[in-house]
């Protein structure tokens, strides 16, 4: 389920080269195009979906490395 | 005419501080020179050729592959030494130590053989990573690596290459492979003579007129173990950035301590002539150093921001925080310069705006207008203002 939403919130904001549906959890995100810009539309709306705000110490290059990293970023906060 | 002369020794390094060959090769080389490589768009010659007698140019290298392990910190006040007599010299300098510490921070094992290379040699490095068709943002690409077994080949449309020319290598972004996509790049170290350079157009620029960028079309062929490891968007964000933005506001601190010093002496000399009277210039120089101040703060400041990190291989480097104090850095000290050169001009009056006169400011006004054009300051906050809306620290 969390990585179903991961996967949209992906799909809308990441503009990856490659359909976000079909992407392997451990897949690097910035390889297939993910920009720094897109990354923060990707947190806001990861931060809208699980009702969460990434304190500062996330906001980093890794945590939007990969679907997995994203996960254990929403875990750590509590909302996965 | 068989005599035998003794070979020609300089009294180098003896025991000279960093700072103290610096100013010599400001003093004696780069400041002699700075007219001419301005009125003429040449490149300055003497002062890189000093920069290599006082071995300046590979002083940030670790002490174990051969350099002095110098700070980012040390490295700007040798930047800001040199700006204040040739800004041309001392963005050259800047450059090309910014390019050095990419590979020194980011090494792999092919790279790390070219740095003891460029360091035995002393080697001058320059880098293409503007490109015609992304718009002026470096970190998107449109040419990309092709790998035939250990070689590989790339082929650039650059808008400009600051000193390519007259580098010794030069360092390429592209993409990683030709299906990558324009944000996936990988930063190509390129020996000089594995690079033809297709001139585009001409270097006839307001200001910072001896580092001679004009436009090329690259070609390069290297070897596949030259092709930087780490991701380019992690060599930019944790070295390519920080470092560049550092040491050009150290020029550009330069340039601002050349006008100063003019005005300052300007606000003298009238003193002199009316003992006892105050001019009234001293009160905008006693204004303007109070922001001088500012400036020559907020550039150690951020020096040691990243000097802190680096040693402590700290995560930070990654983070927005970071990267929103170095954009800073960079707005802030590109608009102070101009701005302290025009509070010099309204001092130093007529004398300064003469371009026959020892108070002359021309040259550093024309230099001081690059410092927001080259990587456009707009460009750069619209950066911040993506990374403002997620930042919640203070900076």
């Amino acid at each position: 389920m969390t990585e179903q939403v991961i996967r949209k919130v992906l799909g809308e904001h990441a503009k990856l080269s490659v359909d976000s549906m079909a992407l392997d959890p451990a897949a690097d995100l910035y390889e297939l195009g993910l920009t720094s810009h897109a990354s923060v539309n990707v947190m806001l709306a990861l931060e809208d979906a699980f009702d969460v705000e990434f304190p500062d110490e996330l906001l980093r290059k890794s945590t939007f490395a990969s679907i997995g990293a994203i996960r254990s970023a929403l875990t750590e906060l509590g909302a996965a | 005419m068989t005599s035998v002369s003794a070979p020609f020794t300089v009294a180098e390094n003896a025991g000279l501080s960093l700072l103290a060959r610096a100013e010599i090769v400001g003093r004696e080389s780069a400041g002699p020179a700075a007219a001419e490589v301005d009125r003429e768009g040449r490149f300055p010659h003497e002062a890189l050729d000093a920069l290599r007698v006082h071995k300046l140019l590979n002083c940030a290298v670790p002490v174990d592959q051969g350099g002095e392990g110098v700070s980012l910190g040390e490295l700007c006040a040798v930047a800001r030494i040199l700006g204040r007599y040739c800004a041309s010299t001392a963005m050259i300098f800047a450059m090309h130590q910014t390019q050095i510490l990419s590979l020194v921070r980011h090494s792999t094992p092919g790279v790390t053989a070219f740095v003891a290379e460029a360091v035995a040699n002393d080697y001058l490095i320059a880098s293409a990573t503007t490109e015609l068709g992304t718009g002026g943002d470096v970190r998107s690409s449109v040419c990309a690596v092709a790998r035939d077994g250990e070689a590989v080949s790339l082929t650039k449309n650059a808008p400009v290459i600051s000193y390519g020319e007259y580098a010794d290598a030069i360092l390429v972004t592209a993409r990683r492979t030709a299906d990558s996509p324009p944000s996936d790049q990988v930063l190509v170290v390129c020996r000089r003579g594995d690079v033809t350079l297709e001139p585009t157009g001409n270097w006839d620029t307001l200001g910072l007129r001896g580092t001679c960028s004009p436009g090329f079309v690259l070609t390069a062929t290297t070897s596949a173990d030259l092709v930087v490891g780490a991701a380019y968007s992690e060599i930019s964000s944790r070295t390519m950035l920080p470092v560049s933005h550092s040491v050009w506001s150290a020029v550009w601190l330069g340039i601002a301590d050349a006008a100063m010093e003019k005005a300052r002496s300007f606000v003298r000399s009238v003193a002199r002539r009316s003992p006892g009277v105050t001019p009234p210039g001293a009160l905008r120089l006693a204004e303007a150093a109070a922001v001088h101040q500012q400036f020559a703060d907020l550039v150690a400041a951020s020096a040691a921001r990243f000097d802190a990190a680096a040693s402590a291989q700290d995560e930070s480097m990654s983070g927005m925080g970071f990267s929103l104090a170095m954009n800073n850095l960079k707005v802030t000290a590109s608009t102070l310069v101009v701005d302290l050169v025009n509070r010099a001009m309204l001092i130093c009056g007529i004398a300064g705006y003469r371009e026959d006169s020892q108070y002359s400011l021309g040259r550093h006004l024309r230099d001081a207008h690059g410092a927001a054009v080259m990587v456009n300051n707009d460009r750069i906050m619209n950066n911040s203002a993506q990374l403002s809306i997620a930042y919640r620290g203070t900076l």
